[in-house]
């Protein structure tokens, strides 16, 4: 009897920004939740504080998975040594933008934009590159922000 | 990218967007080539919109360097052998 083929892992990309804007850490680790139930694996890439916000927040690793520096993963993809099915960039300024189109520009992924912060509408009207922009006026809560989120249901694409 | 760290470099220009740092290269420069996002300077790969302009000034080079929390900078750094690598690719 023939082996039935093995069903390929999907896998996203949370490319994390600054993490002074306080929703960043609740609607990665509400993300990477969705993902996981979703049968998608994630794998979080940030700066240093922005990794280490998630580390702390979840000691046991109930959700997270992987977690590699920002730097680390741009040159990965860059060199073709590593890819995603999706990607999703944490964007509240014009860094997280740039780090956004360089992502459309060097992966293969999905790619959706979540824009969020006090000027976030500012930063929607940079973007001029393909993705599925989901962007909320969210800095303290996350609740606009998740809402947006749930009504794309990236997850499920 | 612990090397830029390592780098002798001038800040040219801080906590600029990269439609400013793209100008700014563009209008300040009389050398410049248009790379892609992820394109390799020294051992940093660029990161912004397309395209990213990077500046020649005899052995200087000037590239955008960004930071999630910081936005971008504007580096200038000597350096023959990557200053010629990079013409060598111009069009």
């Amino acid at each position: 009897m023939a082996d039935e083929p093995a069903a390929k892992t999907v896998t996203a990309l949370l490319v994390l920004g600054c993490p002074q804007v306080p929703v960043q850490t609740s609607i990665a680790l509400y993300l990477i939740n969705r993902l996981r139930k979703a049968g998608i694996t994630p794998v979080v890439a940030g700066n240093k504080a922005a990794n280490t916000l998630l580390v702390v927040s979840d000691p046991d690793r109930h959700y997270l998975g992987e977690v590699i520096d920002l730097d680390r993963a741009v040159g990965l993809i860059s060199d073709k040594k590593r890819d995603f099915d999706r990607c999703f960039v944490f964007i509240h300024n014009d860094a997280g933008v740039s780090y956004a189109a360089t992502m459309g520009a060097i992966s293969h992924a999905k790619l959706y934009a979540l824009v969020y912060g006090e000027h976030y509408e500012e930063q929607v009207k940079k973007i001029d590159f393909p993705c599925t922009v989901i962007a909320a006026k969210a800095v303290h809560n996350p609740l606009p922000l998740k809402k947006a989120i749930d009504e794309v249901t990236p997850w499920a694409a | 990218m612990g090397c830029v760290e390592e780098m002798n470099y001038e800040i040219v220009l801080r906590d600029a967007t990269f439609k400013e740092s793209r100008e700014y290269v563009r209008s300040n420069f009389k050398e410049s080539i248009d790379v892609q996002p992820g394109f390799k300077v020294f051992d940093v790969h660029v990161i912004g919109l397309p395209p990213i302009a990077i500046g020649l000034d005899g052995d200087f080079v000037i590239f955008p360097y960004t930071k999630p929390c910081h936005g971008t900078f504007l580096l200038r750094v000597e350096d023959k052998e990557e200053a010629a690598r990079l013409r060598a690719g111009k069009k």
